[in-house]
């Protein structure tokens, strides 16, 4: 038992725990936090694999980005204190025979199957290398999905301010 | 012994399910987003993992997972945005208070 093994093992319950408390408590604010803990127990894998830039991507767009948003949406919309209501037993206990069916399928199917590997060169994930074949046009570059990706935020950005924009009452 | 492939598609696995699991119990509009992006991290990283112990002589996985993240960050602001609209017509972000099409 290494500590890199025992590192491993911490963040993989850290994502799980929070991810399940997130789903189950009843109250909304605690929910976003966990589900920020869940996620950042995620970065903490990224950085366990070596894949460093994702998870710098990830604490920057999940943490610091989408859930500071939910957090904001959450003190719009909700009176404090208020918690969630309480849900059927049956829909609990049916939704989590449905995950756990689920689960145990791909389970199963996983242990049943072999993965092959390579033996090719592996090419190290460092910034530079990504970002050459990111802005690549050769063959297997990406330019074209990134062009299309900033399309889509300019696109989703102007959406954002076009439904949440307020409706002047008509002028009489 | 090791963590491998195997561990980090457990964990995947785990994840998804999760929140597949939240998604179906929450009524709430916010908290079934949040269901949403656990089940897109599960995928991140679930390509993460096969890039890293099946193919790493591209960077194929890091990139999808690159776009999924940007794709998830688009979706969270229109989801947020069409929800502060709902909450300005009826009061309210329940699933079940948003039901004026359906009858």
């Amino acid at each position: 038992m290494t500590g890199s093994t025992i590192i491993f093992y911490f963040l993989a319950a850290i994502t799980l725990v929070f991810g399940l408390l997130s789903v189950t408590t009843r109250q909304i604010f605690r929910a976003a936090i966990y589900l920020l803990f869940s996620l950042i127990g995620i970065a903490g894998i990224y950085f366990w694999l070596q894949y460093e830039f994702v998870a710098a991507v990830q604490i920057v767009v999940y943490v610091g980005g989408i859930v500071v948003l939910i957090l904001f949406s959450i003190f719009l919309t909700q009176q404090a204190g208020e918690k969630l209501a309480r849900q059927k037993l049956g829909r609990k206990v049916f939704s989590a025979l449905a995950a756990f069916c689920g689960f145990a399928l791909v389970m199963v199917q996983l242990a049943q199957h072999e993965f092959f590997q390579t033996s090719d060169a592996a090419v190290a994930p460092t910034v530079y290398n990504i970002g050459q074949k990111m802005l690549s046009v050769n063959d297997k570059g990406y330019a074209l999905p990134f062009e299309i990706i900033s399309i889509l935020l300019l696109a989703a950005l102007v959406g954002c301010i076009v439904i949440a924009m307020k409706t002047k009452p008509e002028e009489q | 012994m090791q963590p491998g492939l195997y561990h980090i598609l457990f964990i995947s696995c785990a994840l998804f399910f999760i929140g597949v699991y939240g998604f179906f119990t929450r009524k709430n509009l916010i908290t079934m987003l949040m269901s949403i992006e656990l089940i897109l991290n599960s995928v991140n990283l679930n390509f993460i993992a096969f890039n890293k112990y099946l193919w790493p002589q591209q960077m194929d996985g890091l990139f999808f997972t690159l776009f999924i993240i940007a794709i998830a960050a688009a979706e969270a602001a229109v989801a947020i945005a069409i929800i502060i609209n709902l909450y300005r017509s009826h009061k309210s972000i329940d699933v079940e208070s948003a039901e004026d099409l359906k009858y």
